[in-house]
């Protein structure tokens, strides 16, 4: 341990302001890349499953709106 | 070789491997960066000119460290992309940009704050501090050149020759203390040579390292998955998979 007691530790000898600030926007920083990372991975798959779903209710339903009757086959474009 | 450089190809088989290379190097980054921060914040001893304030180092040489690094990992992943037309190294730059900026915004940040105590300012023309600025506009300008095409392939292209342009600001940086030595020390680290600190402060910086190193990857892999299912959403495999994945 480089410090006798917490409190020492929370002043860093007189460098709080400095010491914490620069730790703090880093950690900040790197919690919310993961954060954002996160949100962004379940509204895509969010939006890709009601796609999908919306996709295959229009594909079981070929008498359906003709109009759109050449999206059914969302999942045959490619193999 | 071929087999394995054609299996990289693909993104069905990268979506498949990195699915289980991703949680590794999450539990590396956690524990890595949680020791690291506990030794560098407690344990190490305070440096006999800087006192406490040297603690910044452990946020500030990773942080720097990945910037460049970043920036050299999306300026081959774009050579790897324009040469070969590989996607997934594309689809890899394109969500390696943005962390690459906030390591940048971390180290020019950080440095700030350690240079008011250590040299009594937080900003001088110095030439270690101004190509790292460079660093900066140049990731700022690469994600902004991928956002300014409607075509994907054009922004991917304009991105990937800018990445391959912008990465001799790189050589610049790392001998920038050497060639114009102003305001910034040299190398804490140097391959040859040894190190410039004892042990029991340069393990934690060399932890803090591998963490920051750890946590890219992983974070890169993540992401990567996330734009592989945007970019090949119309794909059968991806939709067969979309029921199954959280």
């Amino acid at each position: 341990m480089a410090f006798e007691s917490f409190n020492e530790f929370i002043a860093m000898g007189g460098h709080a302001p400095y010491v914490w600030a620069a730790w703090a926007a880093t950690a900040g920083l790197l919690v919310g890349i993961v954060l954002h990372a996160r949100a962004e991975r379940r509204l895509l798959l969010r939006n890709l499953q009601r796609r999908v779903r919306r996709e295959n209710r229009q594909g079981a339903n070929p008498g359906g709106m003709a109009g759109v009757s050449h999206q059914t086959g969302g999942d045959r474009h490619d193999t | 070789m071929w087999a394995f450089i054609n299996k990289l190809r693909s993104p069905k088989w990268f979506y498949a491997i990195s699915a289980r290379l991703q949680p590794v190097f999450w539990v590396a980054a956690a524990v890595l960066l949680l020791v690291g921060s506990v030794w560098g914040l407690a344990f190490a001893p305070a440096d006999y000119q800087q006192g406490n304030s040297f603690r910044i180092i452990y946020v500030h040489v990773p942080a720097a460290f990945l910037a460049q690094s970043i920036f050299v990992s999306m300026a081959v992943a774009g050579l790897v992309y324009m040469v070969w037309k590989i996607k997934i190294a594309d689809m890899a730059a394109a969500m390696m940009a943005p962390l690459g900026a906030a390591m940048t915004f971390v180290s020019l940040f950080s440095g700030a704050v350690w240079g008011v105590p250590t040299w009594g300012t937080w900003w001088m023309w110095d030439a270690r501090l101004t190509s790292m600025l460079i660093l900066l506009f140049l990731y700022l300008g690469v994600i902004a050149l991928r956002g300014a095409f409607t075509s994907r392939d054009s922004a991917s292209r304009a991105a990937s020759v800018l990445a391959m342009v912008g990465v001799i600001n790189i050589p610049i940086i790392k001998y920038s203390v050497d060639w114009w030595y102003t305001l910034h020390q040299p190398a804490t680290f140097t391959i040859t040579g040894r190190a410039a600190m004892p042990m029991e402060m340069w393990a934690p910086l060399l932890i803090m390292v591998l963490g920051f190193y750890s946590f890219f990857i992983a974070l890169t892999l993540m992401r990567t998955r996330s734009e592989i299912l945007r970019r090949e959403s119309n794909k059968r495999w991806v939709r067969e998979l979309i029921g199954e994945e959280r």
